[in-house]
C-alpha cells in the first residue's frame, strides 16, 4: 500500500528537489530558523491563548470586574492623551535639536540616555522622588513653600499622570531621533528661498516642515499607540497599578492576572484589545511593506 | 572678533530656554540614581541635592555582596551577560540566515515569512508574554535561561530581519551574479561576499539585540524565579518586596547595571542612529 503511493506520487510529480535550484534549497534551509521560532514562539502561543480565552463566561466576568473597565479607560487616556503629548513634544524637540550649536549637539547625546539605559533603576528612582515623605520632589517644595507636597502616587489621577510622564520620559527620545532624520531629509533650497520672500518661522512650518513630515508623524504617532500598548514597565514599576487596581492599563491588568493564575481571564483581557490593535498592525504593515 | 548683534543673542536665549529645561528633564532620574549610589542612607532619605559625606561605600557593599538581597550579585550579573550575549548570537544568526534568503536568494514564499514577522514586530510585547508564559511552562522551559534568551529571539528578530533586509536590498545584485559566474557556491556567496558588506547592519542589530536582552525586565521575571537563575533586572525588582528597601543599595546596583547599556550604546552609535532609525518608520 505505501509502496504504491510512494510510486503514485513519484509519477504525479517529480521529487521536491529536483524542482528546486540549489540556491532555493539553502533559502529554504537558511529561512527554516526564523520560521521555527515563529511557529513555536509565535503561533502556537497565540493560539494556545486564543483557545484558552474561547468562554464567553471570561468576557462576562471581565465587563463585571470593574478593574477591567478602570484599566480601559487609563489605557485609552494613555494612548489619546500621552502619544499626543509625546509626539507634540517630540516634533517641536526635533526642530531644537536640527539647530547647528556645538552645545545643542552635546545636549543631544545626553538627550538619549533615558532611551539607552534599562528602565527597572529609572522608573524606581523616580518612584522614589515621588515618595510623600522621603522623596526629593516633596523635599524640594517642602523647602520653597513651607507646605507638605501632595502624595503623588496615592491618588490615581496624579499617579496615573506620573506613569505618563515616566512613559514620555522613557521614549520621547526615540520618537524625537525619528523625527530629526525626517527634518533632515527635507530640501535646504525650500527654507533658504522662504527666507528670501521672508517668511516667518509660523510661516515655513505650516507651509514646508509639516507638509513634508505629515506622513512620517502620523506613522510615527500610530507605531507608537503599538508600542504604547505593550509598555508594561512604566506604570507596574511606578505604581504597581495601584492605588487600589486604579492606574492599571491593558497591559499590566494581563499580567496581574497572570499572577493571580486567572489564565483564561488574562488572555481574554488582552483579546478585548484587538479589535483595537487589528486595524493598527493592518495599517502600519501595509504602510511599511509598500 | 565681533559682537553678537542683539537678534542673535535673543535667539540664542530662546534655545537656552528650551535646551534647560530639557536637560533637567533628561537627567533628573539619572542623576537622582547616581546621587542615591553615593550617600549614606541617612543623606539618601533627606532630600539633599547633594550629599554632605558622599561614599563609595555602597559600591563596597554591592560588590562583596555583604547584603541579603546582593548575595547573588555576581551570579545575577553573569546571567544577564550570558542571556544578553546569548540573544544578540542568536538573533544575528538567525536574522541574518533569513534576510539572505528572502534578499538574495529569493526564496519562494520569503515575502510571507518576511509580513509574517513584521506582524509579530507589531505584536505590544506585553500582550505576546501572557500566551508566551504558558506555553514555556508546556515546553517545560521555566526558570531555565533558555526560555528567556528563545524569548528574547522570538522578540528581536522580526525587527532584525526587517532592517537586515531593507539592507541587503540595497546591495547590487551584479555582485552576487559575479561570485556565481566565479563558480562560488551559496555558501561561499554568503560568507565571503554577503557577511563582510553587511557589517555595519550586522553592528547595528547585534547591539540592538543585546540591549534589548540587557534591559527586559517584564519577560525575565515571568519566565525566571529561582535566585540563582534570574538576571539583574529582576533581582533589582525583588528589592522592593521587602517592607523596608535598602533603596541607596538598590540605586547602587541599578546604577551599576545601567551602566553597560549606556557605555555600548555610546561605542556602536554611529551604527545605531543610521541602522535603527532607518529601520524602524521608512519615511
Amino acid at each position: 500500500m505505501a509502496i504504491t503511493l510512494f510510486g503514485d506520487h513519484a509519477i504525479a510529480s517529480p521529487p521536491l528537489s529536483s524542482r528546486l535550484t540549489p540556491a532555493q534549497i539553502w533559502g529554504i534551509v537558511l529561512l527554516a530558523p526564523y520560521f521555527l521560532v515563529f511557529l513555536a514562539f509565535v503561533v502556537y502561543p497565540v493560539c494556545y491563548g486564543l483557545w484558552l480565552a474561547r468562554d464567553p463566561a471570561n468576557y462576562v466576568a471581565l465587563y463585571n470586574d470593574p478593574i477591567f473597565a478602570r484599566a480601559a479607560v487609563n489605557t485609552l487616556i494613555f494612548l489619546v492623551i500621552g502619544i499626543n503629548i509625546k509626539m507634540l513634544i517630540a516634533l517641536f524637540l526635533s526642530g531644537f535639536f536640527v539647530q547647528q550649536r556645538t552645545w545643542i549637539k552635546w545636549l543631544s547625546v545626553i538627550f538619549i540616555l533615558p532611551w539607552a539605559v534599562p528602565s527597572i533603576p529609572t522608573i524606581l528612582s523616580v518612584r522614589f522622588m515621588l515618595n510623600p515623605e522621603w522623596g526629593m520632589v516633596n523635599h524640594l517644595i517642602f523647602s520653597f513653600t513651607g507646605d507638605d507636597g501632595p502624595n503623588w502616587l496615592n491618588d490615581p489621577t496624579v499617579a496615573l499622570t506620573m506613569a505618563i510622564a515616566v512613559h514620555i520620559w522613557k521614549s520621547l527620545p526615540f520618537w524625537t531621533l525619528i523625527l530629526i532624520t525626517g527634518r533632515l531629509a527635507i530640501s535646504h533650497d525650500l527654507f533658504e528661498a522662504a527666507e528670501v520672500d521672508g517668511a516667518s518661522w509660523w510661516q515655513k512650518f505650516r507651509y514646508i516642515t509639516w507638509p513634508s513630515m505629515q506622513t512620517l508623524y502620523v506613522t510615527c504617532t500610530l507605531l507608537s499607540m503599538i508600542w504604547t500598548l505593550g509598555d508594561f514597565n512604566s506604570v507596574y514599576l511606578l505604581t504597581g497599578g495601584g492605588p487600589a487596581d486604579l492606574t492599571h492599563v491593558l497591559s499590566t491588568l494581563g499580567i496581574r492576572y497572570l499572577r493571580l493564575d486567572q489564565l483564561s481571564l488574562a488572555m481574554a483581557s488582552i483579546v478585548c484589545a484587538m479589535p483595537f490593535v487589528l486595524p493598527l498592525v493592518y495599517f502600519m504593515m501595509k504602510r511599511l511593506s509598500r | 572678533m565681533k559682537l553678537p548683534t542683539l537678534r542673535e543673542v535673543a535667539t540664542e536665549a530662546k534655545l537656552l530656554l528650551i535646551g534647560i529645561p530639557v536637560f533637567i528633564w533628561t537627567m533628573v532620574p539619572i542623576y537622582h540614581m547616581f546621587l542615591f549610589a553615593i550617600s549614606p542612607k541617612e543623606d539618601a532619605f533627606s532630600g539633599k541635592l547633594w550629599p554632605d559625606h558622599p561614599t563609595l561605600h555602597n559600591f563596597s557593599i554591592v560588590f562583596n555582596q555583604q547584603h541579603y538581597f546582593l548575595r547573588d550579585f555576581y551570579i545575577q550579573f553573569w546571567n544577564s551577560v550570558v542571556i544578553a550575549a546569548s540573544v544578540g548570537a542568536l538573533t544575528l544568526f538567525i536574522a541574518t540566515a533569513a534576510a539572505f534568503s528572502i534578499s538574495r536568494l529569493k526564496v519562494p514564499g520569503g515575502r510571507v515569512v518576511m509580513n509574517l514577522a513584521l506582524f509579530t514586530y507589531f505584536i505590544p510585547a506585553a500582550f505576546l508574554a501572557v500566551p508566551m508564559y504558558r506555553t514555556m511552562g508546556n515546553y517545560g522551559l521555566l526558570n531555565n535561561h533558555w526560555s528567556l534568551i528563545l524569548a528574547m529571539v522570538t522578540i528581536a528578530s522580526p525587527y532584525a530581519i526587517w532592517v537586515l533586509k531593507q539592507a541587503s536590498d540595497k546591495l547590487p545584485v551584479e555582485l552576487d551574479e559575479a561570485a556565481v559566474m566565479d563558480g562560488a557556491t551559496t555558501l561561499q556567496i554568503f560568507r565571503l561576499v554577503y557577511l563582510p558588506l553587511m557589517m555595519p547592519s550586522l553592528v547595528a542589530i547585534g547591539t540592538y539585540a543585546v540591549l534589548l536582552a540587557w534591559n527586559e525586565y517584564l519577560y525575565a521575571f515571568l519566565l525566571l524565579s529561582n535566585d540563582r537563575e534570574i538576571t539583574l533586572p529582576v533581582a533589582l525588582g525583588n528589592f522592593l518586596a521587602a517592607d523596608d528597601s535598602p533603596w541607596e543599595l538598590l540605586m547602587t546596583t541599578g546604577f551599576i547595571y545601567a551602566l553597560p547599556p549606556a557605555a555600548i550604546y555610546y561605542a556602536f552609535r554611529r551604527y545605531m542612529v543610521g541602522g535603527l532609525t532607518a529601520g524602524a518608520v521608512k519615511s
